[in-house]
């Protein structure tokens, strides 16, 4: 890109006029070591990938989960951080490893990519995915960085060094519900929870909201009518699930059902008229393809073209993670993890990832500070942190676990 | 000796003329309305808007011919820019901008003009007269912001991912640096000597100021406002007055505009103006500075000898760039 000629034409008269003097020697000289800026040396940077395809549905499912989720964001990213690098001389390359029946082991993908010289791992994984790898690879430098699991043990008591969370955790998800119903003043929450351990989970963190933005929760039952929302038409069920809503006293019911099974056949069939939330209706969420605000339009447009599909909370994650690492590198001018790791917890390390405000880790836990959306279906009805909520460091820092509160004591 | 008196005699005549006639003379801002697909006409001598133009959809970039006569508009969604004639606010023809066209900058002379592809990661360079592209420049990932130096040689270009600002000369369309920025540049406005160039970075929350001959980041205003949140402070538009002593800079969704002591880049004050502030353009005698407000929709107008906000006009939905005719 460096053109000597074009670059003497935006140069004052006096140097113009030592240039020409000096034209023979430049022509022996390489223009980098005279330019004020050295040119920079070429940098390739790997990065990995390991996910799971979601098996495809039974029967007719109108919003599956593409084969490619997470990976089409991947690709993103690192097209994006390769059109940064042009400038830089930095190109990205990606690395992925789907996860199948055949090959289902997380610890021997990350050990195959690792083999390969691979020092920054995206996992778009479950928690003890998660937790094996990060340990399978704590030796060898790696930087996990976690796109697919909101555990909060993960940033808390299981925390670990060498992962960084690019998801929200579930307690900064239900602290951004909990706090738009607090701007609503609907302080009444009937909680109804799921079967699966990440239902309970999902459960806990809307507990813990509640107690800290002192919202109360006036009814809890479990949900026990199977997975109605995949049941097709009509059921008999329908009354029954309309009669266990009755005779309570709230001013919204949250749904705690990861999987999506049952929560979107709450809202419009409760026996009072009540709002509906949590894991479906009104969602807090990292990404969803009604945003548009914060240039976010421009990502939708740059992922449907790439993807032929629209982009979902996963393949934001993953794009995010990867964006992370460009970021960082392009900032330190190294791929070296022994310099990436320390500074992305520095407070000059900042992500722009289309959420109005810059993105940064939080030290304590290595959790990455985000505004988070809270949307419907067919349009975002609020982001968090809400206005008003406060904090002495950041108003994201309202969102999840603060450092009095943490447990995470990394070894 | 005689002559020259007499000459020095008209222009003390002039002036004694123009300070008779009243605050200012009468220019036309025309606003872009990001969601209401119109420009909206405001006179800058009642500050009322005396027309609504249709355009094509999402209409970002504003900027006028020299002559004022016709108007340039990136109808970002249509993929096009749209050509209006002042004179009776029609789409008189389209030019071919390449894809997502978000902001642009006119030669100096009044031709070529210099586009900003944000979905495509390219600048377009479009021969006005002849639509015809006339070179296409690849850039950072959604390139934005467009500044052209005074002597029309250098034009740079602001990519709001890859956080640069990219140097382009406009004899070779050949990208010849690269400065990198704080996150999300929005805007890049030189200084009338040419020796420095501004830069927004909205997430970032910074202005950089750039050496230009050297091309190095010798500065970096930050903003703190009282009651707004640090991340609510994202600068974007920034105008500089002809004289190089004061910087404007708009906030965003801090609702305000900085005042900038632009030789010792001291943020001077904070003018509250209405929500999320984008844009900025001058009138041609500096004495006007139009805002435009996008959740509020409204456009604020700032007094720039008295630095105080004087009116708001309601606009249409949305509104995003400001250009001010010459005349």
């Amino acid at each position: 890109m460096h053109n000597p000629a074009a670059e003497i034409r935006v140069r004052s008269p006096a140097q113009r006029q030592w240039l020409r003097a000096g034209l023979a020697v430049l022509a022996l000289v390489p223009f980098s070591a005279w330019a004020q800026q050295p040119a920079p040396q070429p940098l390739d940077t790997s990065i990995g990938l390991i996910y799971r395809p979601q098996p495809a549905p039974s029967s007719y499912d109108a919003e599956a989960a593409p084969e490619d989720e997470g990976l089409a964001g991947a690709k993103m990213g690192i097209a994006d951080n390769n059109t940064t690098g042009r400038f830089t001389k930095q190109t990205y390359t990606l690395d992925d490893i789907a996860l199948t029946d055949d090959k289902p082991d997380p610890v021997a993908a990350a050990k195959e990519l690792v083999a390969k010289g691979i020092r920054y791992l995206v996992l778009a994984l479950p928690a003890d995915a998660v937790l094996a790898v990060s340990d399978a690879v704590k030796d060898t430098g790696t930087v996990v960085l976690n796109a697919g699991a909101p555990d909060d043990r993960l940033r808390g008591a299981e925390c670990r060094a060498n992962v960084f969370h690019i998801l929200p955790s579930r307690a900064m998800l239900t602290d951004a519900l909990a706090q738009y119903l607090t701007v609503m003043r609907w302080r009444k929450i009937f909680l109804i929870v799921g079967p699966t351990e990440a239902d309970k989970a999902y459960a806990d963190a809307v507990r813990n909201s509640a107690r800290k933005f002192a919202l109360k929760i006036t009814a809890e039952k479990p949900w026990t009518f199977g997975p109605l929302a995949k049941a097709r038409g009509d059921t008999p069920t329908r009354a029954e699930a309309m009669v266990f809503t009755r005779g309570l006293d709230y001013d919204m019911a949250i749904v705690a059902d990861e999987e999506g099974d049952w929560g979107d056949y709450v809202p419009y069939r409760t026996v009072d008229p009540r709002p509906v939330g949590g894991t479906q209706a009104l969602t807090p969420t990292t990404w969803s393809p009604v945003l548009e605000t914060w240039g976010a339009a421009q990502a939708q447009n740059r992922f449907r073209r790439l993807a032929g599909r629209l982009m979902r909370p996963l393949d934001y994650q993953v794009w995010a993670a990867v964006r992370t690492v460009g970021e960082a590198v392009t900032a330190k001018k190294t791929n070296d993890p022994a310099v990436i790791a320390p500074y992305l917890v520095e407070p000059e390390f900042t992500l722009p990832a289309y959420k109005g405000v810059p993105l940064s880790f939080r030290p304590w836990d290595h959790q990455l500070r985000q505004a988070i959306i809270v949307v419907q279906p067919k349009a975002l009805v609020s982001v968090a942190p809400e206005q008003g909520f406060l904090h002495q460091r950041t108003p994201l820092d309202t969102l999840g676990v603060d450092l009095p509160e943490t447990t995470c004591k990394f070894k | 000796m005689s002559r020259r008196i007499v000459a020095g005699l008209s222009v003390v005549a002039l002036g004694t003329w123009v300070a008779l006639c009243g605050p200012a003379a009468a220019f036309t801002a025309y606003v872009t309305n990001e969601k209401g697909n119109s420009v909206s006409v405001i006179d800058s001598n009642t500050m009322a808007v005396t027309a609504t133009w249709k355009v094509g959809r999402r209409p970002r970039g504003v900027t006028l011919s020299k002559d004022g006569k016709e108007l340039f508009v990136c109808a970002s969604d249509d993929d096009r820019i749209d050509v209006l004639d002042t004179s009776s606010g029609k789409v008189v023809r389209s030019l071919r901008s390449g894809p997502d066209p978000e902001q642009f900058i006119l030669d100096a002379s009044g031709n070529p003009l210099y586009v900003a592809n944000e979905d495509d990661s390219q600048v377009t360079i479009i021969d006005i007269e002849k639509n015809k592209v006339l070179a296409e420049v690849p850039v950072g990932v959604e390139p934005e912001g467009m500044g052209l130096s005074p002597d029309g040689k250098v034009l740079v270009n602001t990519s709001e991912t890859t956080n640069m600002a990219h140097f382009i000369d406009t004899k070779t369309f050949q990208v010849i640096d690269n400065v990198l920025v704080d996150a999300r540049p929005r805007f890049a406005e030189f200084t009338a000597d040419g020796k420095f160039l501004w830069v927004s970075a909205e997430v970032g929350g910074t202005v950089s100021v750039i050496d230009v001959a050297q091309r190095r980041v010798i500065k970096k205003i930050t903003f703190k406002i009282p009651s707004v949140n640090d991340e609510a402070i994202q600068p974007v538009g920034i105008r500089i007055t002809k004289d190089g002593s004061k910087a404007f800079v708009a906030l965003g969704p801090a609702n305000r505009v900085a005042v900038i002591d632009a030789k010792t880049y001291t943020v001077e004050k904070y003018l509250p103006v209405g929500q999320r502030v984008w844009q900025l353009a001058f009138t041609p005698d500096q004495k006007q500075l139009f805002t435009t407000n996008g959740t509020s929709n409204d456009v604020s107008v700032i007094d720039v000898a008295s630095e105080k906000v004087v009116k708001s006009i309601p606009v249409g939905l949305l509104p995003w760039g400001v250009a001010i005719s010459p005349n």
